[in-house]
């Protein structure tokens, strides 16, 4: 009865292409962004910010970012470590060498630069398909990983190989550096989420989006239909890239502050994959929701031993969470392939009948 | 300017002056390459027969190694060992068939391989907490002391290594070539649906060749164990395979075995003689940049099947 669209008329093109046709939806966008925005600062403990909600966000950019190229582009990526990796060292050269640039600025470009890299790792993506494909992006992966451990000029010649955030500011709040609070660093990160959330969104339904989920569906189909293959796929390699570059940035810079290049290993890339199976595939909600899941998951599997009182060894934690992660993945794929944004769908269907079953 | 010529040239000298050393070198590789096949002849099988990228292979190698040395632990004999590990083996590949396989009939083949990360991930935090996760010394009597034939030296394991894996095709050869099962195997790897419609059973057949990917698991496991000693990296060493599997074409059992060569020897041929020249450690990396030159020449890798996609 509170969620239905009848009454709701359209009287302009404008109106029937919003991002959220129905009034109900944009309540509660803003609600949430309200919520997310000041309640959630102001209330939430220094741990709750910086262990779960800082973290959640930086993965939901990761998690868009690889939702594009495979959820949207059909290219099967495992190489996202390697594109966050890049993301990081990259703002970490442009921040310790030019001190004066603006931190924002610092991190677009660095996701710039990571793009690049991207698209040199696309091209071969226009002769190779499906999992050759998967199986060459994990050269990204590798040879990026060793190139940043190897080379020192990416650490600035530090002896210990680890790059570590020099403190910057935003409008004269600190969001990077040891003087940074959570509270700072999170509204910060949640920006940066908000903008690029909204852009992915606005990329993947216009006319750059049909035209990679064109290519997902059949290249062939959608080469005759005039798309360009090679253009579209390194487009989607580099915006997918860009997300990902920019995570990596907000990785190193907010969420751990000094980070080493084995933070950014194949395990990375598996963990962002499975966000975007289990939260959806093709959707950039299903991104978040995804991101949520996953970032919770350890943090759950670690207090309910506890809390029902059977204590495990650590060793014994860690093969446990392996267990049920991968059953998890194999349940959820079995169970619902389209993934958490396919659920959350299903139920808007339910609750926009409701009460009549018709 | 120097440095570059003395990164191009300067290796080919070295290969000049030492023709014997070099030889060595390859010899090595050569048989370096037959352990990565063996590892990337499970991933064919499973591909071959039903499409589905098994990225649960490493994990395979790992618990099949882990199932043998648990078993030699206990105090059972080698062949108690053997035929425990192998049941081990049919019972996980019965397992992954009616858990994982059958209600996932039909499905996209990238929702296929991410079941199959998933079962990687399910196999290695079982078996782990099944068997514990120190290293454990893998013995069975394989001996490793280097011999010289013809002024080369060569370690006497590698020899081993690489009559079983020759031992391994030939038997697999013979399975798919002359058995009324591999034949079978042969018509369900071709066309599912007219395999089914003329009254093979897919789902035998589906156990069947994750059971000798298990069995090839575990002969890969328990060398590559004795090499290495039984550990969880032993997982990783399915990301050694890869390239040797895009190299040689997903499709092809000749493939897999000319590819793990191809490698073995590029790898070790660069590492000796390149790689302390940029940095050293690049073994992670150079087998997947040697397989994508040779992608962007053929994309279904060497011996893979030609994919026609438009005629």
């Amino acid at each position: 009865m509170i969620y239905r669209e009848a009454g709701q008329f359209k009287t302009s093109y404008a109106a029937d292409q919003a991002i959220f046709p129905i009034l109900q939806d944009r309540i509660a966008l803003a609600i949430l962004l309200a919520v997310a925005f000041v309640a959630v600062p102001l209330m939430a403990s220094d741990y709750f910010l910086s262990t779960i909600l800082i973290p959640f966000l930086v993965f939901a950019v990761a998690a868009i970012g690889l939702n594009i190229l495979t959820g949207y582009c059909g290219q099967l990526s495992l190489g996202t470590g390697g594109f966050m990796a890049c993301g990081a060292y990259a703002a970490y050269k442009l921040a310790t060498g030019f001190p004066e640039l603006n931190i924002v600025l610092v991190f677009l470009l660095s996701g710039g630069v990571t793009a690049l890299v991207g698209v040199a790792f696309g091209v071969p993506s226009l002769r190779i398909k499906g999992f050759y494909l998967a199986v060459a992006t994990l050269a990204a992966q590798f040879f990026l990983i060793w190139l940043f451990t190897k080379v020192p000029w990416f650490v600035n010649y530090s002896a210990s190989g680890v790059i570590s955030a020099p403190p910057r500011a935003v409008f004269g709040w600190f969001v990077t550096g040891i003087e940074a609070t959570p509270q700072a660093k999170y509204v910060f990160c949640l920006g940066f989420v908000a903008v690029l959330a909204l852009v992915a969104k606005n990329l993947v339904r216009g006319r750059i989006g049909r035209a990679w989920m064109a290519i997902r569906d059949m290249d062939i189909a959608a080469e005759i239909i005039g798309i360009r293959p090679l253009h579209t796929k390194l487009l989607a390699f580099a915006v997918s890239s860009f997300y990902c570059g920019v995570a990596g940035a907000l990785w190193a810079f907010i969420y751990t502050s000094s980070v080493e290049a084995l933070a950014f290993d194949i395990n990375r890339s598996f963990q962002i994959l499975f966000m975007i199976i289990i939260g959806g595939l093709g959707s950039i909600l299903g991104s978040f929701l995804g991101a949520a899941f996953i970032v919770m998951l350890p943090i759950f599997l670690n207090s309910v031993p506890t809390a029902m009182g059977v204590p495990l060894s650590t060793s014994m934690i860690a093969h446990m969470e392996f267990m049920i992660f991968g059953g998890l993945i194999v349940f959820f794929l079995i169970v619902e392939p389209h993934g958490l944004a396919r659920l959350w769908q299903i139920g808007k269907e339910k609750l926009r009948l409701w009460p009549f079953p018709h | 300017m120097d440095l570059v010529l003395d990164f191009l040239f300067g290796p080919l000298k070295e290969i000049w002056e030492f023709p014997t050393f070099f030889v060595e070198v390859v010899v090595g590789g050569v048989l370096s390459g037959v352990m990565y096949s063996l590892v990337a002849l499970g991933f064919v099988l499973i591909f071959k027969a039903s499409g589905v990228f098994n990225f649960a292979q490493g994990a395979m190698v790992l618990c099949a190694a882990l199932t043998f040395v648990g078993f030699m632990d206990l105090g059972a004999p080698v062949w108690l060992a053997l035929i425990g590990a192998l049941a081990t083996m049919i019972a996980l590949a019965m397992a992954i068939e009616r858990v994982v396989l059958r209600p996932l009939v039909n499905q996209a083949p990238i929702i296929l391989f991410m079941a199959t990360i998933g079962i990687s991930y399910f196999i290695d935090g079982f078996f782990q907490a099944v068997w514990g996760e120190d290293v454990k010394r893998l013995d069975i009597g394989i001996p490793k002391d280097p011999i010289e034939i013809a002024g080369v030296l060569i370690n006497t394991f590698d020899i081993v290594a690489a009559v079983v894996a020759g031992a391994l095709v030939a038997t697999l050869a013979f399975f798919f070539q002359s058995t009324r099962i591999g034949r079978a195997l042969r018509a369900v790897a071709d066309d599912h649906q007219a395999a089914q419609s003329v009254g093979i059973p897919l789902q035998t057949i589906w156990v069947i060749v994750w059971s000798v990917a298990g069995i090839v698991a575990l002969v890969a496991g328990i060398m590559w164990g004795s090499k290495l000693g039984v550990q969880f990296s032993l997982a990783f060493v399915a990301l050694k395979a890869l390239p040797v599997l895009i190299l040689g074409g997903f499709t092809s059992i000749p493939g897999a075995i000319i590819g793990g060569l191809i490698i073995g020897v590029g790898e070790k041929v660069a590492e000796v003689f390149w790689a302390g020249r940029i940095g050293g450690g690049i073994e992670d990396w150079f087998a997947y940049i040697l397989a994508l030159f040779f992608l962007m020449f053929r994309p279904q890798g060497l011996f893979g099947e030609r994919i026609i996609e438009r005629v």
